[in-house]
């Protein structure tokens, strides 16, 4: 889908992707791929072959690499939206925590440390 | 006639599940944060309520990208807690009342609301969460009300705006005090306050602009229609627009309320956590 600048409402927020209609399109194998993951027999069968339930949802090549090296950013990049993507990491017991720290460069420690100094 | 009680807005985070299981309402961490409850109980061991519309918002457990309801109402006997992914045990079905739900879509689709109906909604911690916090033990807890959930997308853009919240809650205020039984009703609004889980921003919370939205969402929630969505993802973070569902729940109070009780505390996981009680009228 392309831009359509006259129904382009966002305003550039740094560090923010607005997930609209155009990334939820471009997102959607991934994240129907991860909204799988609410079903234990579902994370079971990605854990037994990645590269096969990658493609059995049919995700971009860009998708499967980001998912490959458990690279939030670029999943977020190629379409995909955090609720969805924290089933993802849910697989490997990552908190929001982890998550945060993943895609800000700190630890998780200095990630928490963080958030609790905006207190 | 039924009567709505009153309101209450909390966050909703998937982590105080946890908490609650294993029992952390002493621990330094979490204290700051159960101790917003203790007044809540009290209130609702007081009057009871028959019923409770519990608007939140689903994270991707009762709705995919499919099919996206802007404004969704369940109406059925009994709503599923599921699996969000992350393998914690479900809780036991939640008691619906279909007729309530019924007769809200009724009242509200004529008054211009067009409401997605649904006969099954697995509901996520959106729903539970709050319903853990406010009926300990819930869905066994002895009070424990009738529900009703309501859900507002926040997952995808175009969300709704503040205004058509705020609105929405009006015409949800109408439909309950048309119901034709001697019922008293809470209206919950869960999520929130400020917090963003994604992106370079992430971790992102924004103490002054929470205030001041719980500063206006007492007496003044007209003011806050003024902010746009985007400026709501700037200031609120971009998982901080589920404050639609605190603009909702208002609505539907009527212009002259009180403030029972308040808490506030930064962080919970990566929420700023609020909680707001407010007494309708008699
Ligand atoms: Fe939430």
């Amino acid at each position: 889908m392309h831009d359509m600048p006259g129904y382009d409402y966002h305003i550039d927020i740094p560090g923010t992707t607005i997930f609209d209609g155009k990334m939820a399109m471009k997102g959607y194998a991934l994240n129907k791929m991860c909204y799988g993951f609410n079903k234990a027999e579902n994370r079971e069968a990605f854990k037994a072959d990645e590269e096969g339930w990658m493609e059995k949802y049919g995700l971009t090549e860009a998708q499967k690499e980001a998912i490959r090296k458990r690279d939030v950013l670029g999943l977020i990049a190629e379409g995909g939206n955090i609720y969805y993507l924290a089933k993802f990491a849910g697989i490997f017991g990552l908190s929001v925590q982890d998550v945060g720290g993943l895609q800000t460069g700190k630890t998780t420690e200095e990630f928490k440390a963080y958030l609790a100094s905006q207190a | 006639m039924a009567t709505i009680l009153g309101g209450i807005t909390t966050s909703h985070i998937p982590a105080v599940g946890n908490a609650i299981q294993k029992e952390l309402y002493d621990d330094p961490y979490w204290k700051p944060f159960f101790d917003g409850y203790p007044k809540v109980h009290e209130w609702i061991r007081e009057h009871k309520p028959d019923y409770c519309i519990n608007i939140y918002n689903d994270h991707g457990l009762g709705f995919f990208l499919d099919r996206m309801p802007t404004f969704a109402i369940g109406c059925a006997n009994e709503y599923r807690n599921e699996d969000e992914g992350w393998g914690l045990p479900a809780l036991d079905p939640f008691p619906g009342a279909p007729e309530l739900s019924w007769h809200i879509a009724e009242s509200m689709v004529a008054d211009h609301f067009d409401l997605t109906t649904c006969q099954e909604l697995a509901v996520d911690h959106g729903f539970v969460v709050p319903m853990q916090l406010f009926w300990p033990g819930a869905p066994h807890h002895p009070d424990m009300p009738k529900t009703v959930p309501i859900s507002a997308n926040t997952v995808q853009h175009p969300i709704p705006t503040l205004a058509r919240a705020l609105d929405f809650g009006k015409a949800l205020g109408r439909a309950l005090r048309s119901f034709p039984e001697d019922a008293k009703i809470v209206i919950l609004g869960t999520g929130g306050l400020s917090h963003q889980l994604d992106g370079e921003r992430a971790g992102f919370i924004n103490k002054e602009f929470d205030q001041y939205c719980l500063e206006n969402i007492v007496s003044n929630p007209e003011e806050l229609t003024k902010i746009s969505r985007m400026e709501l993802v700037e200031k609120a973070g971009a998982q901080g627009t589920e404050f639609l569902m605190w603009m909702m729940m208002r609505g539907a109070l009527g212009d002259d309320v009180t403030e029972i009780t308040r808490n506030y505390h930064i962080p919970i996981s990566n929420t700023a956590a609020g909680t707001l009680l407010l007494e309708c009228a008699a």
